[in-house]
């Protein structure tokens, strides 16, 4: 019977990376995620043919409660609100792994079978599951606006929460030395719970992309442990799997906003603008009427269109899809261009965009849509301002110096569409707003879409 | 360390190279639905968790055991849904696509 229940584990983990790489492709993508499910039912399967359980009652009631639960999380919630979603999640996971690692702990502690390798990994899941409970529920805190978005942060903040760090390492030295040591083991999990709440706080809702990938790495180290300390080998395999992806997506996010993790973890960017990023340009915003605006647009040959999370606050991207629509009726052709932490997750624009009806082959990443900007007649940014400030390029002093961001300066025209006159989430003044060759329309960007769209049906 | 930590190892260590390889392969497009995807995937803690709340162990295992199931479930039914009605909005415009070409 166990050589069966490994097979079917085998089984299912070579489905799942199966599945990890049909998703290097939108047409594949979906049967892929079909055949990760097929796997997941195999391994549940097979999971309840194992000699250790001996009563289904309570497995049922679990299910019940989490597949109940875990409907309407994955049929109703909005495509904008996927960042917080996705946090959620994470502590719903890390939380799976934190419970089974104290069980199995106490489970162990009172048959007398604790051994010194299953104890580290036991400490290890709980110590990084619990902070990543606290830490997952505070960034949907954040995401969500039930807290605070703005960096919380005092004197002293790093030394103190580095020290808890340290603590919660020691009690897990601790554990490893000596596994009978219970109060160490559950003044672990206060730690980590500690831990995770302190270490989101003073981090600025605008980083929360590399905080939700960070805590997706953590989790799935976190099950990895539970695998270690469990003998099971699929956990392994998907908490490597996962951490991997966690890790990567983390390291995209933070290049493309010209930080270092240190520097997102500890910095608490935007609490201090820095004076020396004044604009050397100086100069007058020139405004645009929406007519004008429309015209211009009516008759551009190409347009690229420049999504920033405006977009998505507005919740504006079903209009800014019939604007492309109409321009393209007219003969001009439209593209999107997607900066890398555009939304507020990895890719969330995308995802915006295509629910909106936007085909995904007119959705082109930075690097692509840049060498095209030079014959771009006009670029229309939308919500977007730090994603395509040239200082970035042009500005060693300015803070986001070195940022990877769209050329749209490159284009023959822009137009902005832009709530007001303030500065972005950097609180850096943008040259492209000044430039001669760009006219501003102000406005919400959903109202001014909209406008846009009547006037050049009407061109 | 015992052998079985030792292959343990092994696998861990070859689980994440291959996660790396196949992971930076997937197109920023597709981040957020991979994200999604492994949100559903890490459900695969529900293996632990149910043997935690089948093996009628004691008070406290079984309730957390069964907590653990009910969280590890709600990521398989909620990750597997929502990356499935994400991924079935991306389509490709073919209309499109041959007039880009043509031009």
């Amino acid at each position: 019977m166990n050589s069966l229940i490994e097979t079917a584990y085998l089984a299912a983990s070579v489905m799942f990376i199966f599945a990890l790489r049909s998703l290097g492709r939108p047409e594949t993508a979906r049967r892929g995620m079909h055949l990760a499910a097929a796997g997941m039912a195999i391994a549940i399967v097979a999971t309840l043919l194992q000699q250790r359980i001996v009563s289904y009652e309570w497995i049922a009631v679990g299910s019940a409660i989490g597949a109940i639960a875990g409907y309407p999380l994955g049929m109703w919630v909005p495509m904008t609100a996927m960042p917080q979603r996705i946090a959620l999640s994470h502590a719903f996971g890390a939380m799976a792994a934190t419970l089974v690692g104290v069980g199995e702990y106490w489970h162990s502690l009172h048959t007398g079978t604790l051994q010194t390798f299953q104890v580290g990994a036991l400490g290890f899941e709980v110590l990084l599951g619990s902070l990543t409970v606290t830490g997952s529920l505070m960034a949907f805190g954040k995401l969500q606006e039930v807290l605070p978005g703005r960096p919380i942060t005092f004197r002293g903040q790093n030394v103190m929460n580095l020290s808890i760090l340290a603590a919660g390492f020691a009690a897990l030295v601790w554990v490893i030395v000596a596994p009978t040591a219970e109060s160490a083991f559950f003044g672990m999990v206060g730690i980590g719970l500690a831990v995770g709440i302190l270490m989101v706080l003073p981090i600025g809702g605008a980083d929360m992309p590399v905080v939700v990938s960070l805590l997706n790495s953590y989790a799935g180290l976190a099950s990895c442990a539970t695998g270690f300390a469990t003998d099971n080998n699929i956990l392994i395999i998907v908490g490597a799997l996962d951490g991997a992806s966690g890790l990567i997506l983390s390291i995209i996010m933070s290049k493309a906003m010209n930080r270092s993790f240190a520097n997102v973890l500890f910095g608490a960017f935007g609490s201090t603008p820095e004076a020396s990023a004044q604009s050397a340009a100086g100069g007058e915003m020139s405004a645009v009427a929406p007519d004008d605006a429309a015209l211009r647009l009516a008759f551009a040959k190409q347009v690229v269109v420049v999504p920033g999370y405006g977009l998505a606050v507005a919740q504006a991207q079903h209009q800014a899809r019939e604007l492309g629509e109409e321009i393209e009726k007219r003969g001009g052709e439209v593209r999107y261009a997607i900066h890398p932490v555009a939304g507020r997750m990895p890719g969330h624009m995308n995802v915006l965009l295509a629910e909106a009806g936007v085909p995904y082959n007119k959705l082109i990443e930075m690097d692509d849509i840049n060498e095209k900007f030079p014959e771009t007649d006009v670029a229309l940014v939308v919500g977007a301002n730090d994603v395509v400030n040239p200082a970035a390029r042009t500005n060693p002093a300015s803070p986001i110096y070195g940022m990877p961001i769209l050329k749209v300066s490159d284009a023959k025209s822009t137009i902005v569409l832009k709530r007001g006159r303030g500065t972005g989430f950097s609180g850096v003044e943008n040259d492209l707003f000044f430039a001669p060759k760009t006219s501003m329309l102000f406005g919400d960007a959903k109202q001014s879409l909209t406008n846009l769209v009547t006037e050049v049906k009407a061109a | 360390m015992s052998t079985m930590t030792i292959i343990q190892m092994y696998v861990f260590v070859l689980a994440a190279f291959t996660g790396f390889l196949t992971i930076s392969r997937i197109p920023p497009l597709l981040h957020t639905p991979l994200m999604a995807a492994t949100n559903a995937v890490s459900g695969i803690s529900l293996v632990a968790s149910l043997i935690l709340a089948g093996a009628k162990v004691g008070v406290l295992p079984t309730v957390l055991g069964t907590i653990a199931v009910a969280c590890a479930m709600t990521n398989v039914v909620g990750g597997f849904l929502i990356t499935d009605r994400m991924l079935a909005m991306f389509k490709h415009d073919t209309k499109g696509a041959s007039r880009a070409n043509k031009s």
